[in-house]
């Protein structure tokens, strides 16, 4: 494993007395793309200035490349100039779109040929050299943040730190500068450090993710791995689990364990021991949805229920469908592409059949009792009655 | 109406032919408030950014002394000064009363609230997130201070003009501290009220005409800088 570039140890921030960050530690290797996600007031943009040493934590330490950051020192300046940060505004001078990529290099008073090179090479890349003389005030939303990713990575820095970069802009122009980044910093090897409440984005860019709740990092790991084995029922809802559904592990067979939930039996890999409560995660794209009345050959999916449809919601290119699979179970929420939700037939009542893998279902051990809710909670636990609510209905 | 004629064109004389009685009095207004405006300027920008940037308890206080200092009528800042350079006055050692030193420094009072105030206000209309990411390209805290002062540029020249607008024009402050000497401390303002009460209507137009041309020398200066280099 690569020695971390950027490290946080007991990193304790308080505002007015109250806890916003409390991380007892983050590490940054050299060269990776860490993703920090997290819904909004998670605390990520706080963490990410505290490593961009542009805010003293409360307490606790930060360490680049293994030495101690000194805060007020001479040489914080001189380590912060390693850095480059690139925030959801642009925030740019007012002045010209090569002048504003220069800064960065001029505030370090870098030779004047070598500024000249790095803006030419940089707008370049960033595909603005023709808004070089602009005036950055006349800057579409796109192209500001083209200016400012420019800015940044003219600085050539050790590691780039970017605060929700595309979070205020249109879904083309996002998609677009998220392509363009992606490659930058692959050709690069730039060591980032990327927030995003978006989950999409951070799976297309992080090498690994980190999920803050709450000012803390509850879960970190590969994209896979936190997508895939979420560790709370917290970090399941903000990963795009949408089905959690509490039973208790009846049978254990050779790595195939039986959960009873509400009176269903559901297959299960995974370890666990008989009696124990868990729950069960199941990811809306991993449940496939069939008419009850239709006739299928041998399927290798191990799980069946039986449930009918409450609702479903136009994702345009696909469907969010919620089916009802008994009285106390709650819903099953599932994904079907349009294709399929026509061919179905599916409406309100329609009777199916949901079935997955084995290998499909995610167990969190419910060892201890659930803690009363929070108002932070409704956003994450509460929103199936929400999204139910809000969501159109079949209209055929 | 005649009078308003008569007095326009003795401007025009005036200026045309160089009369050096009014020479001396325009030079010595714009010596005088050109060196209050800079003395306000180097006092009023880095207390206004102070008060813009910084947090401290009694911020709030000062801020709204300072905003009551924009509008500290010249009177009261002449008597004032006055008071303290009057010969038995505890400045009165100086002997800076009825001098141009003496205008100097009432101008600057008058002007340096007026400089402080707008520089602050100027300062606290950046998006305060541009700190943070000036400082995360690398500024150390001068560089911090200089970007932000550029990036005020438009603000910041306005309170000059509003500082040099300010004392250019004033005339109980100069009358008071100054005396009105002719050939010492007699400029455009304290002269135009001498020679209205004489009588002297065209003259005290020719005054207030090249008064004006100044003021709008200084500001179109001024603005031009403010506006070079910008789009319309």
């Amino acid at each position: 494993m690569t020695a971390p570039i950027l490290e946080g140890l007991d990193l304790r921030v308080l505002y007015a007395g109250r806890p916003v960050l409390e991380v007892p530690r983050i590490q940054v290797r050299a060269g990776e793309i860490l993703a920090i996600i997290g819904p909004n007031g998670a605390g990520k943009s706080t963490l990410l200035r505290v490593l961009g040493l542009l805010e003293p934590p409360t307490s606790g330490v930060v360490r680049f490349r293994g030495s101690r950051v000194a805060w007020g020192s001479g040489d914080l300046l001189a380590t912060r100039r390693h850095f480059a940060s690139v925030f959801q505004e642009p925030l740019l001078c007012d002045t010209t779109v090569e002048a504003n990529i220069a800064l960065g290099l001029r505030l370090r008073r870098a030779a004047s040929e070598a500024v000249t090179t790095q803006v030419q090479t940089w707008l370049a890349r960033l595909g603005i050299a023709h808004l070089a003389r602009r005036e950055a005030g006349s800057l579409s939303g796109g192209e500001a943040q083209r200016c400012s990713l420019a800015r940044a990575f003219a600085i050539q820095p050790d590691v780039l730190l970017l605060d929700e970069p595309f979070a205020a802009l249109d879904p083309p122009t996002k998609d677009e500068l998220l392509t363009l980044l992606h490659g930058l910093l692959r050709q690069e090897g730039c060591t980032t450090v990327f927030v995003t409440h978006d989950r999409d984005e951070a799976l297309r860019l992080g090498d690994r993710i980190a999920v803050m709740m709450d000012g803390r990092i509850h879960q970190a790991g590969a994209p896979p791995e936190v997508f895939g084995r979420p560790i709370s029922e917290e970090v399941a809802r903000f990963v795009g689990v949408e089905t959690i559904l509490p039973g208790r592990v009846v049978a254990e067979q050779a790595g195939l364990l039986t959960v009873e939930v509400d009176g269903m039996k559901i297959e299960a890999l995974g370890r666990a021991t008989v009696g124990e409560r868990v729950l069960v995660c199941l990811r809306p794209e991993d449940l496939v949805i069939r008419r009850r009345d239709e006739r299928v050959g041998l399927e290798s999916a191990r799980n069946h229920l039986e449930g009918l449809v409450e609702d479903a919601t136009s994702l345009g290119a696909q469907y969010r469908v919620r089916i009802a699979c008994g009285p106390a179970l709650g819903g099953v929420v599932a994904l079907v592409t349009k294709q399929s939700f026509d061919d179905l037939a599916l409406e309100r009542g329609t009777p199916v059949i949901v079935t997955f893998k084995a290998s499909a279902v995610h167990l969190i051990p419910r060892s201890h009792p659930r803690p009363p809710p929070s108002a932070g909670e409704g956003q994450g636990g509460g929103d199936f009655r929400d999204r139910r609510q809000g969501a159109s209905h079949i209209q055929r | 109406m005649e009078l308003l004629w008569n007095g326009l064109l003795e401007a025009a004389r005036l200026i045309a032919t160089g009369d050096p009685d009014v020479l001396q009095i325009t030079w010595l207004s714009v010596q005088i408030s050109g060196s209050a405006t800079l003395l306000s300027l180097l006092v009023g920008i880095p207390v206004g950014m102070a008060l813009a940037l910084a947090r401290f308890p009694g911020r709030s206080l000062c801020v709204a002394l300072v905003n009551t200092g924009m509008g500290l009528p010249p009177v009261v800042v002449g008597l004032f000064v006055s008071l303290f350079l009057w010969r038995s006055g505890p400045l009165g050692f100086l002997g800076f009363l009825y001098t141009p030193t003496a205008m100097v420094v009432a101008q600057f009072i008058i002007a340096a609230p007026i400089v402080t105030g707008l520089t602050s206000a100027a300062m606290q209309q950046l998006n305060p997130r541009l700190r943070l990411q000036l400082l995360a390209l690398g500024a150390s805290r001068w560089q911090l201070l200089w970007l932000l002062m550029r990036e005020a540029r438009l603000p910041l020249l306005a309170a000059v003009m509003a500082g040099f607008g300010g004392v250019i024009s004033e005339v109980g402050a100069s009358m008071m501290v100054g005396g009105n000497l002719q050939g010492q401390t007699r400029v455009l303002t304290t002269a135009t009220v001498l020679e209205t009460s004489k009588g002297n209507f065209d003259l005290a137009i020719a005054l207030s005409v090249i008064l004006l041309l100044l003021a709008f020398s200084v500001n179109y200066l001024l603005t031009w800088i403010q506006q070079r280099g910008r789009t319309p």
